[in-house]
């Protein structure tokens, strides 16, 4: 095991993923010459050349098009939005060409396809590149979303998400780039549409990815000292989303807290709360809590940006809410 | 380009024909209520996608926009087939679930009908991408109506085709009215063509009902495209018979316009053609006829004869992985 940041991860999967297949290629803004707006594909360039490490335009909608053509008639394209934000640029191409074409094709084309890059709030990015695009995309059939949360889901899962023949969104985080974890050595996948639980307990399970994982752990062992058991759920990838261990959890502990970082309403945790409550209501000794980003969007103003966001002494209040502490 | 043969030319001659009747069943069927939906009908350009695919080699690609079952007639996509997709039947092209809009056909490397106006355009340009990649000397023809050029990824597509050098050559379809809007209420410019100058690449204008011209036009470009890696956008000037859709209420020009542009519909236009270097003799034609429209009844029978998709492939091809 090694301990590498969560950007090294990420460069890992890509590197050994365009050492396995020549079919993979990476392009977007800035990832070959400039080494990545946040370095994750730091020395690619060096590695596979500018025939396979491709600086684009500014063009979004334009680049990621051009993944979808080369997807359908077989290469396995890696499309980076410098940040997920962008992507919205491109989302008639994603929305209504990449996760169709299966389907309106009668099976015929398939777009394997890899669209990733940074996604959620971050510090102090303001409105247009602080939002959690996962919920714009989880209601669209044909799409996958993967949000890897530690440095070895991030790698393992990438893996997947490049050999995977259907289009995935990949969100990563500004905020996790630089954080660390053990990567185990040699080659290893996650497979998609398995979750993993973080964190073991008795009395409450919290649902949490990506940023949110971490804040959630983080008041798993604030309340361990107050004698409050705590597990926490890391569904990993959110489509297609591993009810199972979800629901599994909550029979075990009977209280369910779902967190988000993006605004609440309509967000994914309303998917998530919704299939508790379908699937585990007669476990639950307590509604599903929330705890998501304010409906607003996201200010710029620091104190302002700490208001949106979920923080731990919310998550502690929404556990201690369940428990009817 | 080389003179074609006299089999060549009414094997043209065929191939529009086909696509006349074809719709003109189509526009039949929907009255019927066999077909749903939306219909664009392709009658009146016929010679634009008929003389610009016989250009081409079978591998390479075509991409469409929503008005296509003329080009996937003209790349050889089964009659059938396609009926029995605008049917909404198990045995379409893409059994039933694409419909009018979505004909795909991957044996003949058809990359599909797409409906969001310029969707389709930069999709084009990756599969020219996918060819360069890969180092294949494949071309892609990209067809997109009048309208399209006025759409973001127009301009995001072609610039990064002309900045790639990628084998492509767009065509557009310019019929003149992007669904009741003129092209001069539009654009600007009128010359669509001339859009190319602000990508240094090749732009021509060609009469799109003239399918010998099409295809001189089209096989040039694809020439250059094949060879020495340089995108053309050909304006096809053509005009469209039929409404924009069969719902289109035609308020938006005149029966004399239309008059007028029938005067040189392609079809009667190429038949006299030949006739007039006689090539076509009217026995000719009136087998013609006859072989186009027993094909067309043929397909009608096959639609009609398929079942309706099985409700269990509701959620199937969704994902790869769940299929």
């Amino acid at each position: 095991m090694a301990i590498i940041t969560y950007r090294e991860a990420l460069n890992q999967a890509l590197r050994e993923e365009m050492r396995r297949d020549p079919r993979v290629f990476l392009m977007g803004e800035e990832v070959g010459l400039y080494q990545g707006a946040y370095k994750v594909s730091q020395g690619l360039l060096e590695e596979f050349g500018p025939k396979r490490i491709i600086d684009t335009p500014i063009s979004e909608a334009g680049f990621t098009g051009v993944g979808i053509g080369a997807a359908m008639v077989g290469l396995r394209p890696i499309i980076e939005m410098m940040t997920f934000n962008f992507a919205l640029v491109a989302i008639d191409q994603i929305v209504n060409q990449a996760a169709k074409i299966l389907y309106m094709s009668g099976g015929q084309y398939n777009v394997p396809m890899v669209i990733r890059g940074p996604g959620g709030p971050a510090h102090q990015l303001a409105a247009q590149h602080s939002q959690s695009m996962e919920s714009y995309f989880y209601h669209v059939p044909g799409l996958k979303i993967v949000r890897p949360g530690t440095p070895k889901d991030a790698k393992g899962l990438l893996k997947s998400a490049i050999r995977d023949d259907d289009p995935v969104i990949f969100i990563e985080s500004e905020l996790l780039y630089g954080t660390k974890g053990e990567v185990p050595d040699g080659e290893y996948t996650i497979p998609l549409g398995v979750g993993e639980i973080k964190r073991e307990g008795r009395d409450v399970t919290i649902v949490a990815y990506s940023t949110m994982l971490l804040l959630a752990l983080q008041a798993a062992e604030d309340l361990e000292k107050e004698g409050i058991s705590v597990e926490v759920v890391d569904p990993r990838t959110l489509r297609p989303l591993d009810t199972e261990l979800i629901i599994e959890s909550v029979r075990k502990t009977n209280r369910a807290v779902v967190m988000e970082s993006g605004a609440g309403f309509g967000g994914i945790g309303t998917v998530i709360g919704e299939i508790i409550s379908e699937q585990a209501f007669d476990y639950l000794d307590a509604p599903v809590e929330r705890v998501t980003g304010a409906n607003a969007p996201t200010p710029y103003a620091k104190n302002l940006e700490r208001a949106k966001a979920p923080s731990k002494e919310r998550v502690v209040a929404a556990v201690k809410k369940v428990l009817a502490i | 380009m080389r003179t074609l043969e006299r089999k060549e030319l009414v094997d043209l001659l065929r191939q529009m024909l086909l696509m006349r009747r074809f719709e003109e069943k189509c526009a039949e069927m929907y009255t019927m209520g066999k077909i749903g939906g939306f219909l664009h009908l392709y009658i009146g350009q016929e010679a634009v996608a008929t003389g610009a695919i016989s250009v081409l080699r079978p591998d390479d690609y075509v991409i469409a926009s929503y008005r296509e079952h003329g080009h996937a007639l003209a790349r050889g996509c089964d009659p059938g087939k396609i009926m029995a997709e605008l049917f909404g039947r198990a045995d379409g092209l893409c059994k039933g679930k694409g419909g009018s809009m979505h004909l795909f056909d991957k044996s003949h490397n058809f990359l599909g009908g797409h409906a969001i106006v310029a969707g389709q355009i930069p999709i084009g340009t990756g599969a020219a991408f996918a060819s360069q990649y890969e180092g294949k000397d494949q071309v892609t023809l990209c067809f997109f109506g009048d309208a399209a050029v006025n759409q973001g990824v127009f301009h995001e597509a072609f610039n990064l085709a002309a900045l790639w050098h990628l084998p492509i050559v767009y065509i557009c379809e310019n019929n003149r009215y992007g669904m009741g809007t003129a092209v001069e209420r539009a654009t600007p410019i009128k010359e669509l063509y001339r859009r190319a100058e602000a990508y240094g690449i090749p732009g021509e204008a060609v009469d799109g009902m003239d399918v010998l011209a099409v295809r001189e036009c089209v096989g040039l470009a694809v020439e250059r495209a094949r060879r020495e890696r340089i995108p053309s956008l050909i304006e096809a000037k053509t005009y469209r018979f039929r409404g924009h859709s069969m719902a289109d209420p035609g308020t938006y020009r005149t029966k004399e316009e239309i008059e007028r542009e029938k005067q040189r519909d392609p079809l009667v236009l190429f038949r006299n053609h030949l006739t007039a270097e006689a090539m076509l003799k009217e026995s000719d034609w009136k087998a013609l006829e006859k072989e186009v429209r027993a094909t067309v009844e043929e397909a009608v029978r096959y639609a009609d004869a398929s079942p309706e998709p099985p409700v269990e492939w509701l959620c199937t091809d969704v994902y790869v992985s769940e299929r």
